[in-house]
């Protein structure tokens, strides 16, 4: 068929369904809430589980991150010492049995997390303080945006300095340079150094303590070993005429190998190990890669889920446009017969009539796609949610739609076809 | 010297099987029709008068018998070589006018180029011009609801002649309106069988029929009698149509 025939034909379609606007528009309906709906949840979807990666994937592919857990307390109450000092976690030896017998191993970085209030003059705010190794930015991605990072010569002599993230820095020096300043923390003071900005990671470390109390939003860093020496390593929480202490060396042990292969094997090693030295499971091992395989497999999961509402409620949509196509060719029965008396072959009803679902297809489906890209945009402004509208889910819902029109318009299409002229012309 | 002839029936027989019933509408029809003529065919219902400008309209096919239209054998045309034969050698003109109508007065005389897949702009201002010629020159945007009856029949029979065909078939084409109009759309026919078009005219109406050259009556599936008042008009297809006093 002649390209101009065609657009013809398609003009001659709009035509016939501006003729009845409101029913048109109510028959479009069904395939604008299935193509918007299809892209604005796959755009939902894609973008919670982007964060989601993005989250696992700063963890770091080729990391194991060991934690402590506090064991149930049925349990440690019915072991012997009932000394009221909690005591469990990870270890120094843990770190250095790690560093000295597996394979593979690139780094280990030790963490302490302790409960602390800073103050600066009359300021205070509850913190936590991570005591690490230098090479904690380079780990988990933290930015440097004013001083320096902690560096081996405080660790070795134990320095008194400290690094805020940068939401803190402001909060207790709004006027000064934070920099230079000294801090309290406990009985002594430490020095800033610098100021670091924290990627969205840090914020989803579990709290120390076991999160007793409210969260804490802000984190100072300071040697590992300025940690040990001024906090020590029983840590008292007195709460409402009781107290309890715990005592933990390192609450937290990440590992980095040389290749995400390497993980792979070192996980059952690491495990073998841990057991040796703790007799109850007061640890856990997360390995990231396995969590974004999981990931993964919960979003193929959830695209197919998607994919099946979205599928139904195409497929309602187009039942509506052939219960509208099928009424309209009983209702223009008498034009089907003035055309074929006229010259019309079948093929020219067919497609006249299959361009008409089309048009009220692909209408419904730009629609669609137009609500389909905004309302993500609404929602993410509105719900802080990241969402990503992709373009193969624009590509597939327009198909889709494009696809409904042809598939429940021929139906209808064939019947007003094959209508006999001479009945047609008779037909009131 | 006579005309040619154009329409030329032999036996024609139609049978319409309904299930256990076998209806036999016509019984053996022979007709010739000349080119310029002016037939009118009359009869009761039941006649076979339907069915016999049916198939005299390329709508359906006889039983047995057989037809040629301007020599073509239309018995033996399957469903599509039906439509376009009657695309472009038929002009039908309708009791309720049937125009379509989502389309305007000039899209709808249009109709029957389209399907020979011919574009309204190349064809517009012939279009145009045989809405001149009905004399709906001014209204050719307009839409068929927009128009009287007497109207929209004129824009029928400007539709009728848009593919310059070698018959007009009007089935009953006063039926719906006044008898003033009726005779302006009747004096409109003289004038386009004056100027050489063969027309075939089902009718009840005696007036109507007292204006054909020829007069068929049918009975009983079977032409019971003809009356031929006078010779088809002489055709001279060099000339242009002018329907103008």
């Amino acid at each position: 068929m002649r390209l101009k025939t065609l657009i013809r034909i398609v003009q001659l379609g709009i035509k016939s369904l501006l003729l009845h606007k409101m029913r048109s528009g109510l028959t479009m309906l069904g395939i604008i809430f299935g193509v918007c709906s299809v892209i604005a949840m796959l755009a939902i979807g894609e973008g919670a589980s982007y964060e989601a990666q993005e989250a696992i994937k700063k963890l770091g592919s080729s990391n194991i991150i060991i934690r402590s857990v506090k064991p149930p307390q049925e349990k440690s109450m019915s072991s012997a010492k009932r000394d009221y000092v909690n005591d469990y976690g990870l270890t120094y030896q843990d770190a250095n049995s790690i560093r000295a017998t597996i394979k593979n191993v690139d780094t280990v970085l030790p963490m302490r997390i302790i409960r602390e209030e800073v103050r600066f003059n009359s300021i205070m705010f509850p913190v936590q303080v991570i005591g690490t190794h230098p090479i904690y930015p380079d780990m988990t991605g933290l930015e440097v945006v004013r001083g320096r990072f902690l560096t081996y010569t405080d660790e070795r002599s134990r320095n008194n300095i400290c690094v805020l993230t940068a939401s803190l820095a402001e909060h207790l020096f709004p006027y000064e340079n934070p920099v230079e300043q000294e801090v309290r923390m406990g009985a002594d003071y430490f020095k800033v150094v610098g100021i670091v900005r924290e990627t969205s990671i840090e914020k989803q470390r579990p709290q120390a303590g076991e999160s007793e109390g409210a969260t804490v939003d802000h984190n100072v860093y300071v040697p590992l070993s300025s940690a040990k020496a001024r906090f020590g390593e029983t840590i008292i929480n007195r709460s409402a005429g009781s107290y309890q202490a715990e005592k933990v060396e390192l609450h937290q042990i990440t590992v980095r190998f040389t290749s995400t292969d390497a993980v792979q094997t070192a996980v059952p090693q690491i495990k073998t190990l841990l057991e040796k030295f703790h007799d109850t499971a007061d640890y856990e091992v997360i390995v990231p890669i396995e969590l974004l395989r999981q990931a993964e497999q919960t979003k193929r999961i959830f695209n197919i889920v998607l994919g099946s509402i979205a599928a139904i409620s195409l497929i309602v949509g187009g039942i509506g446009i052939m219960n509208i196509m099928l009424a309209t060719v009983t209702e223009r029965t008498r034009e089907i017969g003035i055309r074929r008396a006229l010259g019309a072959k079948k093929h020219d009803i067919v497609t006249q009539f299959l361009v008409e679902t089309v048009v009220l297809s692909i209408g419904g489906g730009l629609i669609g796609v137009v609500f389909g890209v905004v309302i993500p945009v609404i929602v993410s402004h509105l719900a802080d949610m990241k969402t990503i509208v992709t373009p193969i889910s624009v590509i597939i819902a327009f198909g889709i739609s494009g696809a409904v029109g042809v598939v429940f318009g021929i139906y209808p299409a064939s019947q007003a076809a094959d209508l006999d002229p001479i009945e047609a012309l008779r037909h009131e | 010297m006579a005309n040619r002839e154009i329409i030329r029936i032999e036996g024609l027989e139609k049978v319409y099987d309904m299930g256990e019933v076998r209806v036999k509408a016509l019984h053996g029809v022979d007709l010739t029709i000349e080119e310029g003529s002016y037939v009118a065919i009359m009869g009761a219902s039941g006649s076979g008068k339907s069915t016999l400008l049916n198939i005299l309209g390329c709508l359906d096919r006889p039983t047995a018998g057989k037809y040629y239209l301007g020599g073509e054998d239309v018995a033996s045309m399957d469903d599509d070589q039906l439509s376009a034969f009657r695309g472009r050698t038929l002009g039908f003109v309708f009791q309720s006018y049937n125009l379509i109508q989502q389309l305007s007065v000039i899209e709808n005389i249009f109709v029957p180029l389209f399907y020979q897949g011919l574009d309204l702009s190349d064809r517009e201002k012939h279009c145009e011009d045989l809405a001149d010629l009905v004399g709906l020159g001014d209204r050719t945007d307009h839409r068929p609801k927009q128009l009287s009856g007497g109207q929209q029949q004129r824009v029928a029979i400007a539709r009728s002649l848009v593919n310059d065909p070698l018959l007009i078939l009007a089935d009953e084409p006063t039926g719906n309106l006044d008898s003033k109009t009726g005779l302006e759309i009747l004096d409109l026919f003289d004038r386009l069988n004056q100027q050489g078009k063969t027309m075939i005219l089902v009718t009840h109406g005696d007036e109507v029929a007292e204006r054909a050259q020829r007069v068929v009556h049918m009975k009983d599936g079977v032409i019971d009698r003809e009356d031929v008042k006078r010779a088809p008009v002489k055709v001279d297809n060099s000339k242009k149509l002018e329907l103008t006093g």
